[in-house]
């Protein structure tokens, strides 16, 4: 065994005290505490502040559980979640694919699943990684701090399964399936992207629930009173438009005014809109999340091994993982599926503790800030501060556009040619830095679709507007289907123009013709 | 620094996801039940007891939503630049602007070839499918109407019965009861008068004229003896002691089948004929499977003259000659009638021919059914795999039908994808009549 051979090498850099935790590669509880203990500590020496963690051991066939209820450890039941458990059941016997070795929920305590065919090191790289890396990062980051509640978080999915499960009883599957269908469908467009939401805490909501349904009957039907108003406020009531400002928040709206929907089917679209919200900002800092934690295992197990407490042959397991999880594909290899956030994020935050200890001219130059300064401080006000379009904007050196020869190409749908704009040279750093950047905006990478206006007075039909960025169009097929769901979450007619400036490019609507168009059966 | 709690929740159950793995399924049905019937007619004869790869055209089972399409104007930047400077140019590649999208899985989302959406379902959920909407004919009758098939359970005591069935400790148990009750006063008195004696005959004789001490000895011991005679008219056993033991019947429901199946193998049944028989025979046998205990299933073949073999015998085993049908439904109510008592078995036959008969013995197949054979069978299918025209038999079986219609079916079928629709036709869960 190496682990056994190498710890009798006596050139090993720590030779003079070593208390190895363990020589073996099988691991059991009381080493999973103790490699915890270890880095608990080395953790503390770099002011790693964290949730209690609550490590759960768990099997290969659990973890696909896990993975298929998109790291939720409490789902709600439905079918689309079977789909991906089937998916990653296939994928996963084929053997195209491993599980992650972790799943980390941003909860508190924060909870991490361990599977249990890792090896020892696997399980302190995990607990490394997730426990300290990505658990300071969801209890520092500035997004997660505003947007979501850890303590709450458990609770309110437990609240939230259970009261999906009372409502499938009283009105049955198909009916509650129906609804969480068409909130899925504009899930991605059921998020505040400038609002702070006020943070959800399952006691209340279960408390203010009931009160919450008479009270949005009331407001809803008050938007839609039939009975005539006073001649001088019709007159004001025809100039103003409902919304009076566009809205981004599309389930927002609905659950607030659709008319036709039952009190109970609010609450659904307020669940998944919730739910959505939750998860917003880890969709808005993949990079940094995974390269703070990348960074930290690295980090704290070259500190254990330091200290003499783990053996080389544990170091060489340890980096042979590391170098994988940190490996980026070129451009043209056919292991490329985009960016490798551990890849870029590790890359940053290794970049940014050079830029402190040992910063070159160019370094000074372009970091004028932080160059030279203190790497843990830099390091942690990066991680509290940003998300990955900042991140990235503020921290990408020349270094690391260069260590990945980045370049940018702009393809027009007008021009028959791709064309580089930019690469990893003097001229083009700060454009490909920016261009970088706008592709971890989120707002960006989904379309920008708003609540235009309601014909409250007339048909009562729902307008929203797509305002296309750089002419891209929607996803012609997917449109009309959304619009659907659309259409079953409002009500009446749904419209929504495509609009540059100020010329409609593009209209769909929903019901498509007059005629009574039939729903695809299964919606 | 928050303190760490190691778990181990690897017993906890595994199929967190067995209930989303259902509705998707449910959702999906229609597509999976068109895909198990393929199968059915797709499979090896031997294979049909397994599970089955679905498939699912991804457009059926996309979850739309809002996102970019291809077009416009858009930058990206990838790494792992080799020759590229600012400027350059590059031919499009066949196929749109591939990875230029910032819309995530762009190529798999574009172009009609997309792949289809392909899980597995388990040998148990195939079989489920398959057998959806189907429910054994009479079964439940048998179970619930039935008479001639009950046991006795014993279910306590009763006042009344045969003297067969008399519970002799119970009876005793009651009598013994019944005189310590009615004889508690008078052994009371006796004890009382007994010592009365004893004390007086103790005692010293006393000068009372009236009352000589042996006279009131007498007169106690007349008491005594009065008393004594009417305890000893306390009968030892009344009729009223008088347990039986109680028995009550239970329809038995019978848990066995046994399957018949005959078949022609006369020269004009090729190959492919007796395979189709062998596919729809394995329906059935699966069929009662799911649905009984034990099954024992009898191969009968006949040409001229019917023979009791083994599957392996009744399958590949080549004959010719004429065909005499009423040779093997005869050999059929023999083996019944020795072997399978109708109160302990269902019955359950199938027949395949290609509908070639000794036209004399039609007739006879048809009386020999109706009165012999359909009045002890839960069900009697018959198939004919022919594609001409029908002959002598199928006219006969076709009066049978009417006058059976619970019990008795027949289809014709052509080719091999006819035998799971045939299958699923003679075995439609008939609808309750009550």
């Amino acid at each position: 065994m190496s682990e056994t051979t190498a710890t009798q090498s006596p050139s090993s850099p720590a030779a003079k005290e070593k208390s190895y935790i363990s020589t073996e590669s099988e691991w059991t509880f009381e080493l999973i505490n103790e490699y915890d203990r270890a880095i608990a500590e080395c953790a503390a020496e770099y002011r790693l502040d964290t949730y209690p963690n609550q490590i759960e051991v768990i099997s290969a066939e659990q973890m696909m559980d896990a993975y298929s209820s998109v790291g939720m450890p409490v789902g709600y039941n439905h079918w689309s979640f079977g789909k991906q458990f089937l998916q990653t059941e296939k994928l996963y016997k084929r053997g195209q694919m491993g599980l992650a070795y972790e799943i980390v929920i941003n909860s508190d305590p924060c909870i991490a699943y361990l599977m249990e065919e890792n090896t020892m090191m696997m399980q302190a790289l995990v607990i490394a990684h997730a426990c300290y890396g990505h658990n300071s990062f969801f209890k520092g980051n500035y997004l997660f701090r505003t947007w979501t509640d850890a303590s709450a978080i458990i609770d309110y999915l437990l609240f939230a399964k259970n009261y999906l499960a009372k409502c499938e009883q009283r009105h049955g599957i198909k009916a509650v399936e129906q609804i969480l269908d068409s909130c899925h469908a504009i899930m991605n467009h059921g998020v505040d992207r400038y609002k702070r939401p006020s943070p959800i805490s399952a006691m209340e909501e279960e408390k203010r629930q009931r009160q919450r349904e008479d009270y949005m009957q009331q407001q809803v039907n008050d938007l839609w009173r039939t009975i005539p108003l006073k001649n001088a406020d019709k007159a004001i009531e025809n100039t103003l438009r409902f919304p009076e400002e566009p809205q981004e928040n599309l389930l927002y709206f609905l659950e607030k005014n659709a008319p036709l929907l039952e009190p109970w089917q609010r609450e659904i679209i307020r669940i998944v809109r919730k739910i959505a919200q939750y998860f917003y900002p880890q969709r808005q800092t993949q990079v940094m999340n995974e390269g703070w934690a990348t960074f930290w295992h690295y980090t704290l197990m070259h500190t254990l091994y330091d200290k003499g407490k783990v053996t080389d042959g544990f170091m060489l397991e340890f980096l042979q993982s590391h170098t994988s999880v940190v490996y980026q594909p070129p451009f043209d290899s056919p292991w490329y599926s985009g960016i490798n956030p551990y890849a870029l994020g590790y890359a940053m935050f290794q970049d940014i503790k050079r830029i402190c200890e040992n910063p070159t001219q160019e370094d000074k130059h372009w970091f004028p800030d932080f160059a030279g300064a203190d790497w843990l401080d830099t390091l942690h006000f990066a991680m509290r501060n940003f998300k990955d379009e900042s991140f990235i904007l503020q921290f990408l050196s020349p270094k690391v556009i260069r260590d990945f020869k980045f370049f940018t190409i702009l393809d027009d749908e007008l021009d028959d040619e791709y064309e580089v704009t930019a690469i990893h040279d003097e001229t083009g750093y700060r454009a490909v830095r920016e261009q970088l950047a706008r592709q971890y905006n989120l707002s960006i990478h989904d379309p920008n679709i708003q609540v235009w206006n309601v014909d409250i007075r007339g048909d009562r039909s729902l307008t929203l507007r797509h305002t296309p960025v750089d002419r891209v169009p929607l996803f012609e097929k997917d449109v009309n289907e959304v619009l659907k769901h659309v259409h079953r979450l409002w009500g009446f007619d749904i419209h929504l123009e495509s609009v540059e400036g100020d010329t409609t490019i593009n209209t769909y609507h929903c019901p498509v013709s007059q005629s009574e168009n039939a729903l695809d059966p299964r919606l | 620094m928050g303190v760490t709690h190691v778990i181990d929740r690897r017993l906890n159950g595994r199929n967190k996801s067995a209930i989303n793995r259902q509705r998707f399924l449910r959702r999906y049905r229609e597509h999976i039940k068109k895909a198990v019937g393929d199968a059915v007619n797709k499979r090896s004869i031997t294979d049909i007891d397994r599970g089955e790869s679905i498939s699912i055209p991804s457009k059926d089972i996309n979850e739309p939503n809002f996102r970019h399409g291809k077009g416009g104007r858009r930058s990206q930047s990838h790494p792992g630049n080799k020759e590229f400077v600012s400027g350059d140019r590059i031919a499009r590649p066949p196929g749109g602007s591939g990875r230029g999208g910032s819309g995530q899985g762009n190529a798999s989302n574009q172009g009609e070839g997309m792949d289809d959406f392909v899980f597995q379902i388990s040998q148990d959920e195939f079989l489920d499918f398959m057998f959806e909407d189907l429910a054994l004919p009479n079964l439940v009758q048998k179970q619930l109407k039935d008479t001639s098939n009950f046991k006795f359970v014993r279910a306590g005591y009763t006042t009344s019965g045969t003297p067969a069935k008399i519970n002799v400790v119970r009876s005793m148990r009651g009598a013994y009861g019944r005189r310590l009750a009615l004889s508690g006063r008078g052994r009371k008195k006796i004890n009382q008068l007994e010592a009365e004696i004893d004390a007086l005959s103790k005692s010293p004789e006393i000068d009372d004229p009236a009352l000589s001490k042996a006279d009131r000895i007498r007169a106690l011991e007349e008491e005594l003896n009065g008393l004594r005679r009417r305890m000893k008219k306390i009968p030892f056993i009344d009729e009223i002691d008088i347990r039986y033991n109680q028995h009550v019947k239970e329809p038995k429901p019978s848990t066995a089948a046994v399957m018949f199946c005959l078949m022609d193998v006369s020269g004009s049944m090729s190959q492919l004929h007796k395979d189709i028989a062998k596919r729809f025979f394995i329906l059935l046998y699966l069929f009662l499977r799911r649905n009984y205990e034990k099954i024992d299933v009898v191969f009968i073949r006949h040409h001229t003259s019917a023979k009791e073999v083994d599957e392996e015998e009744f399958f590949y085993s080549r004959e010719t000659g004429g065909t005499i049908v009423s040779s093997a439904l005869k050999l059929m109510r023999n083996i019944i009638e020795d072997r399978y008592p109708t109160d302990d078995w269902n019955i359950y036959a199938a027949q395949a021919s290609d509908g070639d008969n000794w036209n004399d013995d039609s007739p006879r197949c048809s009386k020999l059914l109706a009165e012999g054979i359909l009045p002890m069978v839960q069900y009697y299918s018959y198939i004919e795999i022919t594609p001409h025209e029908h002959q002598m038999l199928w006219h006969e079986y076709e009066k049978l039908a009417e006058a059976f219609s619970d019990r008795f079916a027949l289809q014709q079928i052509v080719d091999e994808s006819d035998i799971y629709p045939v299958f699923r036709k003679l075995f439609q869960k008939q609808v309750e009549n009550v």
